[in-house]
């Protein structure tokens, strides 16, 4: 029993970081309908830039929430700036040529950010210092630590603050309304352009943010890391209907809990087989997402 | 005056010339009509003025500035708004943002949007009291009278409309020409294109005929509508064409 929960509360831990990343792929395949293949390595990104900030501030371990907070804030910003400037340069230009040349793009984006890091690191794996061991709430057999609540409440604070921004924003509801319909919008006087920027802004700032949790979790990180992280909030995004947040988020935090149990019960070998198993089962069974479409068709 | 003029206006879909040489004028308070069959040009030449197609050559005035080259979203600025083909509203969107999004660029002014959006619901009853409801739901009259509402929140001087009563019920579509009636009642200039040249001539001041992107006629809607080559093509004509 205890190691049931002990697999259920690291399962919403590494869940509630690929529903950060899986929303970047939803949000930015909504406005431009384009899977973002570098979306992976800009969370990536946000991991080093997360270490930069605790390095800084000279961080060597041990409870330090202050820290843990400062480091995802300014990776998560860093991220985005990031992000924003890769959309303005890589894929804006790219706009009205055929998609292929916009999944062209990302691919090269994804190799020219993978390759760069591992330039600048020498391809060495970067050791964050371990802030989540101390502080436990519960020691024994389950071992939950402040740290690793702070974490799951960093996540859940900024999806509910991008939950209320495109709900409850003018900004917000012209981004859905440039998912539903490019010309429409324009015709709303929307600046197309500078909506996609901003949706990029706010998908790399939300992966940067995993990026950073993913290192203060994980310890490791490496040039490499984006692509299988990637793939696995990408398939979350498939699962809870891409374009469709709450679903996301939802199976962000459905995919962190399959890759714990079945790490758990199985083995950490066969955990990717079991979620790119369900990526091509939703894809041949229900290609609109486990919540269906959400959208309403034009009458 | 003059509020609107295109000269000469080129445009092309690839290597299809879609409009060649199209030249026409609206003038302040007018309601003209451009009048075609299907494919003749006119949703191009709507496209082509607001900046969601690029023109090849030409030149299109808009009070007195030159808008050719604008983006789109710059042109509504500049006062022009437009109802685009299809109505197409945000159809998983409610009413209200609907509208919200028509007074856009008016954003950083939250109570004039507002009150804006409580005229257009005055205008538009049934839009008052569907606001919570996703547009994607309305029946294809509703969702008309929302895409001209959603295009008046921001009361441009011009409104261009694209075929604002296809696929409506005649009472419905009564009801919409009645709107456009008031609308320019209001102050507002009306571009209007239709294929139903019938009760668009009654409507219009003015009208133009295109045929394969050129104007073939113009002059006023009452003498048109007595012309024998526009009887034959648009009026008394095929019920086919007619009923599209």
């Amino acid at each position: 029993m205890s190691e049931f929960v002990q697999y259920l509360v690291n399962g919403l831990t590494i869940g509630a970081f690929l529903a950060l990343i899986a929303l970047g792929y939803s949000m930015i395949y909504g406005v431009v309908r384009l899977i973002n293949f570098a979306h992976g390595d800009v969370f990536m990104i946000g991991a080093f830039a997360g270490f930069g900030t605790l390095t800084t501030l000279g961080v060597t371990g041990g409870m330090a929430l202050p820290a843990i907070v400062a480091a995802v804030l300014v990776g998560a910003l860093a991220t985005g700036v990031v992000g924003t400037g890769i959309a303005k340069a890589a894929y804006v230009p790219l706009l009205a040529s055929p998609r292929l040349a916009l999944l062209i793009a990302a691919i090269g984006v994804s190799l020219a950010l993978q390759e760069g890091v591992k330039v600048l690191t020498d391809a060495r794996f970067k050791s964050y210092p371990n802030t989540l061991d101390g502080g436990q709430i519960f020691s024994g057999s389950v071992r939950v630590t402040w740290g690793q609540l702070a974490l799951v409440v960093l996540s859940v604070a900024l999806m509910a603050g991008l939950w209320l921004f495109v709900t409850r924003t003018v900004t917000g509801t012209a981004m859905r309304a440039l998912a539903m319909d490019r010309d429409a919008a324009r015709l709303q006087g929307i600046n197309v352009e500078r909506l996609i920027l901003v949706t990029f802004f706010i998908g790399s700032l939300l992966a940067g943010a995993a990026g950073v949790m993913y290192g203060l979790y994980y310890v490791q990180i490496s040039f490499g890391m984006g692509f299988l992280i990637g793939l696995r909030a990408f398939t979350a995004a498939v699962l809870g209907g891409i374009g469709n947040l709450p679903g996301t988020m939802v199976a962000g935090v459905a995919i962190g809990l399959v890759q714990s149990f079945s790490a758990g019960y199985v083995s950490s070998r066969w955990t990717d087989v079991i979620i790119f198993g369900l990526l091509i089962g939703v894809l041949a069974l229900r290609p609109t997402g486990l919540f269906g479409e959400r959208v309403v068709e034009r009458a | 005056m003059t509020l609107l003029q295109v000269s000469d206006l080129h445009s092309r879909y690839g290597q299809v010339e879609a409009l060649s040489g199209i030249s026409f004028e609206v003038g302040d308070g007018e309601i003209v009509a451009l009048l075609g069959s299907n494919g003749a040009g006119k949703t191009t030449t709507l496209r082509t003025i607001t900046g969601l197609h690029r023109a090849r050559s030409g030149r299109v005035e808009f009070d007195g500035r030159d808008i050719t080259r604008l983006d789109a979203h710059k042109v509504v600025a500049a006062g022009l708004g437009h109802v685009p083909e299809g109505r197409r509203v945000f159809p998983a969107l409610n009413v209200a943002e609907n509208l919200l999004l028509g007074g856009y660029l008016r954003r950083r002014d939250r109570s004039a949007v507002a009150a804006r959006r409580e005229e257009v619901y005055e205008m538009f009853p049934r839009l008052g009291e569907r606001r919570g409801q996703l547009a994607g739901l309305l029946s294809g009259g509703e969702q008309q009278m929302l895409a001209i509402g959603r295009a008046l929140m921001l009361r441009p001087r011009l409104l261009a409309l694209d075929e604002p009563t296809m696929g409506l019920a005649p009472q419905m579509a009564q009801q919409v020409l009645r709107v456009i009636r008031e609308i320019r009642g209001q102050g507002a200039t009306i571009l209007i294109v239709e294929q139903n040249a019938h009760q668009t001539l009654r409507l219009a001041d003015r009208a133009y005929v295109l045929e394969t992107g050129r104007i073939v006629l113009s002059g006023p809607a009452s003498e048109l509508a007595q012309d024998d080559r526009v009887k034959a093509a648009y009026l008394g004509g095929d019920p086919a064409i007619e009923a599209q």
